[in-house]
C-alpha cells in the first residue's frame, strides 16, 4: 500500500502562466518517456523479479516516479492558471483545452494519450532491465 | 547556495525536502547494499532528522502525513483544509 505525504519533492512556485510550455511540459507526465510510464514500468516490473534486493530498488524508485509525475502535473498546472480565452488561443492550448478544460490528464506533447505499451514488463530480468536502461538511462 | 525564505515554514518545508531527499538517496543505495554498516548510519542519522522535523512541522503547520494527523491542538480536520502541494506557495 501507500501513504500520502502531502508535499511536493521538490517545491513548485510559478507565477507567470505559459500555456505554450506547459503543452510541452506535459510529455514529461503523459508523454512515451514521462513520469506515468516510469512510475508503472517500475512497479509493474517488481512482481516477477527474482532478486528481493532489486525489488526493493524497483519498488522505491517506482515510489519516488510518482512524487516526480505530481511535480510534473503541479508546473502544467501552475502553467495553465488564470488563462484568458485569448491566451488560449494565442497559444495553441485550445486543442487540449476542448477537451480538458484545465484538467491534467496524461498525453504526451503532440496530443498522443499515454499508453501502456509505452513501457514493457516481461517478467525475465535481464529484458526488464535492458527496458528500464533504455527508457530511464540517459544518467546511467 | 544563499537561500531566502519568505518565512518559518518554507524554510522548515525546504529542510525537509533536502534531509527527505538525503533518506531517499540512501535507501536506494541501501536496497543493493544492505550490508553497509557505514551507510546505514548515514542513513540513520538523516532519517532521524526528518522525522523530527516533519514532527516539528506538523505541530506548527500542519501535518504532512496522516500519521502525524491527529495533532491534539487542531479542532479542525486541516488535512482536507490546508493549501494542496501543487498550489504554490509554500503549501
Amino acid at each position: 500500500m501507500w501513504n500520502y505525504e502531502r508535499r511536493l519533492e521538490y517545491p513548485v512556485n510559478i507565477t507567470t502562466p505559459n500555456a505554450k510550455l506547459a503543452q510541452a511540459i506535459i510529455s514529461q507526465y503523459g508523454g512515451p518517456d514521462g513520469e506515468m510510464g516510469a512510475s508503472m514500468r517500475y512497479l509493474s516490473q517488481r512482481y516477477a523479479c527474482p532478486y528481493r534486493e532489486v525489488a526493493a530498488v524497483l519498488t522505491d524508485i517506482g515510489t519516488e516516479e510518482l512524487a516526480h509525475l505530481e511535480m510534473v502535473a503541479t508546473i502544467v498546472h501552475q502553467l495553465t492558471k488564470n488563462l484568458s480565452m485569448e491566451e488560449i488561443e494565442e497559444s495553441g492550448f485550445a486543442n487540449y483545452y476542448v477537451d480538458h478544460t484545465i484538467g491534467i490528464w496524461p498525453q504526451a506533447a503532440g496530443g498522443v494519450p499515454f499508453n501502456a505499451c509505452e513501457f514493457q514488463s516481461k517478467g525475465d530480468i535481464i529484458t526488464d532491465l535492458c527496458e528500464d536502461m533504455a527508457a530511464d538511462g540517459a544518467v546511467m | 547556495m544563499n537561500m531566502h525564505f519568505a518565512n518559518e515554514q518554507e524554510k522548515l518545508l525546504h529542510d525537509i525536502g533536502v534531509m527527505d531527499f538525503v533518506t531517499i538517496e540512501m535507501a536506494l543505495y541501501l536496497d543493493t547494499h544492505p550490508n553497509d554498516r557505514n551507510a546505514m548510519e548515514y542513513f540513520n542519522h538523516y532519517n532521524r532528522m526528518t522525522n523530527q522535523a516533519k514532527k516539528e512541522y506538523a505541530d506548527k503547520f500542519g501535518p504532512l502525513t496522516l500519521a502525524m494527523a491527529d495533532t491534539p491542538n487542531c479542532s479542525d480536520w486541516v488535512w482536507a483544509t490546508l493549501p494542496m502541494p501543487w498550489e504554490g506557495g509554500c503549501a
